[in-house]
């Protein structure tokens, strides 16, 4: 099968390496003793776990009364936390199955870490929609299947169980796709590994051998997995937004909801990918391969889709303008002009305007520059989710029910403490699995590697040694 | 993969270039190769070891268009034959409303199906111990092997001829 390639090519991995390198650089985060930094975070995420099951406890025990939702508030923190956390879940299979369609050489460097990205925010996004059931225990109710209650079925026409289906599928085939990409680098560590530890990666390695057929079937796989992942990726934010759009709540009642919605899902995946791959490429020592190179694609893709979004916003606020709708245009005027102005003003700043700082070329490689803004991003991507929720219930059709929502400790303890569970996840797969595609670095190594191409190149493709200028 | 106690005769490579030429001059030689084992996919390795395209995407379509039928057929039943109710004044029959999950089931029996079928027919579960020739093939070194197990001595003497002249870097026996 031929390659198409991309007629500019960046070099990908730095530092001279050959083969033997790759498997050692990747393979030896999980063969060390864990770092000082490691087991910090680790107590540290461990903390807000523990935190997170005590603010859940205390839910199911007291009740949703506990929350600071009200009548006229009843989506708050809870279902902001999981349009939140289901956005920061889909730049994962955007980097692996999109950018994998588009033969983009640069996702090999962070795909495997943003995959695990995914999981582990939909882990998180999934908490919320059950706790606000409030009788957790009956949440299997929502899934159809023949009962002695009637049988009563589900509601195939609610968009929110359309969001059971699309956030169980998006679960389940990212999973796969990871795991199964993921394959043979287990067998590269069971390899090396001795003991407890190889008889752990043989049993998780599935007895990968690297043969030609296999390799076949697995690059086979890989990319149908991707082609149907990519409608899949888009579809999940889409019925989010249906979850609004559907309903008949000015403000929420827009049909530019499914591409704004997905264009902000890609745009807050995308920082949250840099705020943990700054981080990891620094603790694990993987700067020559998740190199500047790399975190400049990602700021180009964040600086798209936070201008896309900025465009949202602004048609959004025109459409009700013009629609000469009352309710539409109080609705967009209470959102900007009312008592919750300053998270729209936040939203608006942290989206719209700081990420249009990566025009300048030398911010989008500037590694803090990178981080600060990818952190401004996640808390404006929050503000967004805030803004369309609770500042449109807190203004509803009858001035008698209008409210304002405040958290409380509940609240905030289970959203930090999701943010604990993530680490906790993320800080167990660096130890457990190589956090680079190992397999899929060595494939693009002679044609993105730094002594192939670039100023410094000492071959040529190949065997063949290219002539020094 | 291989039966048991197949004699295997294999040898080493450093790069993905000599493997591939070697693969080229056993194709010439005539001589027939059991299984290449590399630590990454090698392109332009398949044709030359004369393997077909994998089948597995039609099988992914087969899946796909079970999902998408069982989905649309399984709630078209529900709200139509086994427990019908009104929504909002619409028919029970809302076609439009069953595109999602339709969807979503089309690409859940697709993925599920295909990923089931991949390590089916590779052989692949957890618990299965990997045939290892030599564990570096994982890591950094690529490998031909080829099944002498009733092979005659005179095409053993042309393998290792064969491994010579494509500077094989090591060659081994195994009994697998």
């Amino acid at each position: 099968m031929s390659q198409p390639v991309a007629a500019v090519r960046h070099i990908l991995i730095e530092g001279n390496k050959s083969y033997h390198n790759i498997t050692e650089d990747l393979c030896s985060p999980t063969e060390k003793a864990p770092s000082r930094e490691w087991i910090v975070a680790f107590s540290l995420s461990s903390a807000f776990l523990a935190l997170y099951l005590f603010a859940v406890c205390w839910t199911v025990w007291k009740g949703i009364g506990e929350w600071g939702a009200n009548r006229s508030i009843n989506w708050a923190w809870d279902i902001t936390n999981f349009v939140w956390w289901i956005g920061i879940g889909h730049a994962g299979t955007l980097i692996s199955a999109i950018l994998l369609l588009f033969r983009q050489r640069w996702r090999t460097g962070v795909n495997r870490a943003a995959e695990a990205m995914t999981i582990f925010a939909v882990i998180c996004a999934g908490q919320f929609p059950i706790i606000h059931m409030g009788r957790v225990w009956l949440a299997f109710f929502i899934m159809p299947f023949p009962n002695t209650r009637g049988p009563i079925w589900t509601n195939f026409n609610s968009p929110l169980l359309w969001d059971v289906f699309a956030i169980s599928t998006y679960f389940s085939v990212s999973l796969l796709f990871w795991y199964t990409g993921l394959v043979p680098d287990l067998a590269t560590v069971r390899d090396r590994a001795k003991g407890f530890r190889r008889k752990m990666y043989e049993t998780f390695s599935f007895g990968w051998t690297g043969s030609a057929k296999h390799w076949q079937r697995w690059e086979a796989l890989s990319l149908v997995l991707a082609g149907i992942s990519t409608p899949l990726v888009l579809s999940v934010h889409t019925i989010v937004s249906f979850d609004f759009a559907t309903s008949v709540i000015p403000g929420w009642h827009t049909t530019i909801f499914p591409p704004y919605f997905v264009a902000g899902a890609v745009f807050s995946g995308f920082a949250m990918v840099q705020t943990l791959m700054v981080i990891t490429r620094k603790v694990l020592k993987l700067e020559q391969y998740i190199t500047v190179n790399h975190i400049e694609s990602m700021n180009k893709v964040i600086v798209l889709t936070g201008t896309i979004v900025g465009v949202a916003y602004l048609t959004e606020l025109f459409i009700s303008w013009y629609s000469g709708y009352i309710y539409e245009q109080f609705a967009f005027y209470n959102r900007v002009f009312g008592i919750y102005w300053w998270a729209y003003f936040g939203m608006m700043f942290c989206n719209v305007v700081s990420p249009q700082v990566f025009w300048a070329r030398s911010i989008r490689r500037s590694i803090w520059w990178t981080f600060f803004i990818s952190i401004v991003i996640n808390v404006g991507m929050w503000f967004e989710r805030f803004v369309i929720i609770a500042t449109t219930l807190a203004r509803d059709f009858l001035p008698s029910s209008w409210s304002y929502y405040r958290p409380t400790w509940v609240e905030i303890s289970l959203f930090t403490g999701t943010i604990g569970l993530f680490f906790f996840c993320y800080l167990i797969f660096c130890r457990v699995a190589p956090v680079v595609a190992i397999a899929e670095v060595k494939a693009i190594l002679k044609v993105a590697g730094d002594q192939y191409i670039g100023p410094d190149a000492k071959h040529g493709h190949g065997k063949k040694v290219r002539q020094e200028n | 993969m291989a039966a048991e106690n197949t004699k295997v005769l294999y040898g080493i490579y450093n790069d993905e270039e000599d493997l591939k030429g070697a693969v080229r001059a056993a194709n010439a030689a005539h001589l027939d190769i059991m299984d290449v084992f590399t630590p990454f996919p090698v392109h332009g390795l398949d044709p030359l070891l004369g393997l077909k395209e994998s089948r597995l995407h039609y099988l992914g379509f087969i899946y796909g268009a079970i999902g998408a039928s069982f989905g649309f057929l399984a709630m078209t039943w529900i709200f139509v034959s086994d427990w019908p109710t009104m929504y909002g004044g619409k028919p029970y029959w809302s076609v439009p409303a069953f595109i999602p999950i339709t969807f979503e089931m089309t690409v859940l029996f697709a993925a599920w199906g295909m990923t089931i079928t991949f390590y089916t027919i590779c052989g692949m579960w957890p618990g299965v111990k990997a045939n290892m020739l030599d564990h570096r093939t994982t890591d950094d070194k690529f490998c031909i092997a080829f099944d002498v197990t009733s092979a005659s001595d005179n095409t053993v003497d042309n393998i290792n001829g064969f491994f010579k002249n494509t500077n094989a870097e090591e060659v081994s026996v195994k009994i697998m």
